[in-house]
């Protein structure tokens, strides 16, 4: 019970994203409204992010933009210092990418409308059973 | 030079960039300058294959840094072929597609010269590039491109389909890097051969069985493989036919090719098939992906559904051949991409063709096309072959290298499902060659006064002439498969 | 449905979390992923590019292939966008708001379109007479939100930001700008023409800059190789490369901010909407 505990303690921020990723693609499976699908798109994407971003963390650790480049403190740059940059160059990619993608769902979701009516999925489905 | 692996690549882009001006200031100029770059790049493809075949694989390193550190393009002979075959093919179809886009699309054709340019940058991009994030950001770019023409298609039912398209397409890309990351986060690198090196002391680890897991899920949910499939049929059917014919044959077999890259260059021949043990449970699934894809396709009334789940069923072959872990099933899944890309652009050019006509390929509209359209069937016809694998043509070696594979590995099942699948694809063909042999006789009271019986009403002649070089290069490329297994996939395998 | 969500949504949770347990700890400072590759770009980026901001060193040189790709992605967002919803076909029914008497016209379908100089002016379905406090305190705020966005780009190098934070800033002063005044305000200061020419003028400035390094001899997006062509600072001449592109990335997301927005919100027409 102690080792659970202590494991899910050391790891709390990758269960954290478990579960919010978990609720995001429960919304895109399980909702009938294409509006909270897309919400529940986002959610899972963001999930990612948080995954991300936690890899790069280091306790103890700053922001990784080097000080005093001017003055004369300079010295050795160590890298126990400064959080890992890489992480945070990947997630700003995939936040661009899931931006991109939402706007494109969204134009779509416009155009369902637009010939539609509606954008309930039960109701889109009788209609598109009707012909 | 040595620039050719990256203007592969970077061509198209800036054709696409181009292009995208030229809709705003002279939209006549787009056409051109698409065709202009998609000719660069499929040069720059061939030039570097030649390389390859004669010294061996290229790396190419982005802005001068040394490749963990940088992105680095890694061309090995599997890449430089599944190069070529892109890029050709684009170019190909992109000849044959001016009347048909000014018919499909009418006004902002510029726009659409420009996503496409984007589409094939994005394809490109995957097939060379050696880093693994790298790959998503250009699998992402291929999504949204083919979301866009998804909903071009068709006015009524294209959006929601391409919505539903959306929602897999995301799932599937973000498992893809959710496994990048469970790699990063046991590796610290993002570049194939790095992340290789360092993934041998780590087989027995958990998260890296997950990264796995989640790669190949992602992967072939992208590709439409067995139960990931559902997204296929309705997307392919509603998206306008100039695009069917590049999307159809070049996403999957693209993303066969990252699946094979993935197992090869990243996790390895001795991870998946020593220490894993569900290879034998991949094949009875792309077994089962093979027969649901005949049966369905059978209970289709249209051509271009009943494509699509042939498509669904030539995946199965393709993941089969590779998951059986031998040489003889690798060669034919590789010799199939090329095959497979070949006759698949085959057949959509002619229902490209048929499509310029008719406007519409339900079984009920096709009566008499032999006569109306007698080049376009004869392509048609070849194509025909080629999937069903009659012998001088293409599709019979592949299918031949993979029932070898089947018997060497002891999956017998797998030979018999290919057998049944070539003898339902002879059933579909021989059905739609009938069909399109006799006049329909709804057809011949509303029609003859229009069109008298035996006039010819034939697609434009590049449409023709690309339809008739492709069916060809079907009995060429079937001819020197030989030479091509030797040549290219032997060399690459050992 | 909800069922098969359940199973689905089970199934893949359970993976991921399998997939956790030989993770390090949360915040380890010598796990492998802060070790090898993230250890050489901390202590030698400043040395090699000269920008102290890793990030940006990181996003716009070691990686700057992927990040050419992204602003790719923007860029097909914004023509997906106009080729899936922009209508060209004209409205069936307008409304005119004669300005000095407040009197309203209503043109049905077919009837020409009025062309009313200042007097008349064309209105939305649904108008209502703008907020003369929000009115003037956005047109205040406009301005130096686009400062600050010119700042965020220009100081990518130094501190938190670069061309996608900017570029975001800067589309939405031009958003808050449709908001408070309405749609065909920003469409009249930036025409649509405009915006889809910016939107491919800032992919190929990055692009550009890639293919002159390409020419000058380097591999592709190698900014060394610009130094001949920049007679100052020569030293700094990464640092420079990057700023090139990241005002060619403010600029393109900048413009598909915009026409993102401006299709979505008016269905296409660019004529009213929020």
């Amino acid at each position: 019970m102690t080792d659970l505990l202590a494991l899910i303690v050391a790891k709390y921020n990758y269960w954290l994203y478990v579960i919010l990723m978990m609720i995001g693609l429960y919304a895109m499976i399980a909702k009938n409204n294409l509006i909270k699908k897309l919400v529940g798109m986002n959610i899972f994407q963001t999930a990612i992010i948080l995954f991300y971003i936690s890899i790069g963390y280091k306790k103890n650790a700053t922001l990784p933009i080097i000080e005093n480049v001017h003055g004369t403190g300079g010295g050795h740059i160590y890298a126990i210092d400064y959080i890992n940059p890489l992480p945070h160059v990947l997630m700003l990619t995939a936040i661009v990418v899931s931006v991109a993608t939402f706007g494109v769902a969204m134009a779509l979701a416009v155009r369902v409308y637009q010939r539609y009516k509606t954008l309930e999925e039960d109701e889109l489905r009788m209609r598109l059973s009707e012909k | 030079m040595d620039n050719y692996p990256v203007l592969i690549v970077v061509a198209p882009l800036l054709a696409a960039l181009l292009a995208g001006f030229a809709a705003w200031i002279e939209e006549r100029l787009s056409y051109p300058i698409a065709l202009l770059g998609l000719a660069v790049s499929t040069f720059a493809a061939f030039e570097v294959l030649m390389q390859v075949i004669f010294f061996g694989p290229i790396r190419y390193e982005m802005a001068g840094w040394p490749p963990p550190m940088g992105i680095e393009y890694r061309i090995d002979l599997l890449n430089a072929m599944v190069l070529l075959i892109v890029s050709g093919i684009a170019f190909l179809n992109l000849l044959a597609s001016y009347e048909s886009v000014n018919q499909e699309i009418g006004d902002r054709t510029g726009s659409f010269y420009s996503i496409y340019c984007l589409f094939v940058t994005g394809l490109l991009g995957v097939t060379a590039t050696g880093d693994l994030f790298n790959l998503y950001v250009l699998i992402e770019i291929t999504s949204l491109t083919s979301y866009a023409m998804v909903a071009m298609g068709d006015r009524d039912r294209g959006a929601l389909a391409s919505l539903n398209y959306v929602f897999i397409g995301v799932i599937g890309a973000s498992f893809y890097l959710l496994g990048v990351g469970y790699l990063y986060i046991q590796t610290g690198s993002l570049n194939m051969t790095d992340v290789a090196i360092i993934l041998q002391d780590y087989h027995g680890s958990s998260t890296v069985l997950t990264a796995f897991v989640l790669c190949m899920v992602g992967v072939w949910i992208k590709m439409a493989f067995f139960p990931l499939h559902a997204w296929l049929p309705n997307a392919y059917s509603y998206s306008p036919v100039v695009f069917l014919r590049v999307v159809a044959p070049l996403m999957t077999k693209v993303m066969i090719y990252v699946m094979i890259r993935l197992m090869i260059t990243v996790f390895g021949f001795n991870y998946i098939f020593k220490t894993l043990n569900f290879a034998d449970a991949v094949v009875i699934l792309a077994t089962v992906a093979i027969i649901f894809g005949g049966v369905m396709a059978l209970a289709q009334k249209n051509l271009k559904k009943m494509l699509a789940y042939i498509i669904i069923s030539e995946i199965g072959y393709m993941v089969g051949g590779v998951w059986m872990g031998n040489q003889l099933g690798m060669t034919g899944a590789i010799l199939h991409i090329l095959n497979d890309a070949l006759m698949t652009f085959a057949v959509f050019l002619g229902v490209g063709n048929i499509i310029y006509q008719l406007k519409d390929v339900d079984f009920s509209n096709l009566g008499g096309l032999f006569g109306k359209m007698p080049w376009t069937m004869a392509g048609f016809v070849l194509a025909a072959f080629s999937i069903i694998g009659i012998p001088p043509t293409c599709g019979f070696f592949s299918k031949w290298y993979l029932i070898m594979g089947a018997f060497e590995k002891g999956a017998y099942h797998f030979a018999i499902a290919l057998i049944i699948s070539s003898l339902i694809c002879a059933v579909l063909f021989f059905r739609v060659f009938e069909i399109c042999f006799f006049p329909s006789s709804s057809q011949d009271n509303k029609q003859k006064d229009v069109h008298a019986p035996g006039k010819i009403e034939e697609a434009p002649v590049s449409m023709l002439i690309v339809s008739g070089f492709v069916s060809l290069s079907l009995i060429v490329v079937g001819l020197f498969s030989g030479t091509i297994v030797n040549m290219i996939i032997l060399p690459f395998l050992t | 449905m909800k069922f098969l969500g359940f199973i689905v949504v089970g199934l893949a949770g359970a993976i991921l979390l399998y997939g956790t347990g030989d993770f390090p700890d949360w915040g380890d400072p010598y796990s492998p992923a802060s070790l090898h590759i993230s250890k050489d770009y901390i202590e030698k980026a400043l040395d090699q590019t000269k920008v102290p901001n890793i990030v940006t060193a990181v996003l716009a040189d070691y990686r700057g292939f992927d990040t050419m790709f992204e602003t790719a992605v923007i860029f097909t967002a914004g023509l997906a966008c106009f080729l899936l919803l922009r209508d060209f076909r004209e409205k069936k029914e307008r409304f005119y708001r004669h300005t000095p008497t407040g009197v309203i016209l209503h043109v049905k379908a077919g009837k020409k379109i009025l062309d009313g100089g200042k007097e008349f002016e064309y209105m939305d379905k649904d108008w209502v007479p703008s907020d003369l406090i929000i009115k003037t305190v956005c047109r205040i705020l406009i301005p130096f939100i686009q400062i600050y966005a010119l700042y965020v780009v220009a100081h990518g190098d130094f501190s938190p930001g670069g061309g996608f934070q900017g570029g975001v800033i800067f589309g939405s002063s031009l958003i808050l700008l449709a908001i408070s005044y309405n749609l065909k305000t920003l469409v009249k200061r930036i025409s649509e023409k405009m915006l889809g020419v910016y939107a491919a003028l800032g992919v190929l400035i990055y692009l550009g800059i890639g293919v002159i390094c390409m020419l000058m001899g380097g591999q592709f997006l190698d900014y060394a190789k610009l130094a001949p062509l920049i007679p100052f600072d020569s030293n700094h001449i990464r640092a420079l490369g990057m700023l090139g592109i990241e005002i060619g990335v403010g600029i393109a997301v900048t413009a598909v901010m915009a026409i993102i927005y401006i299709n979505i919100v008016s269905e296409g027409r660019h004529d009213e909407g929020l």
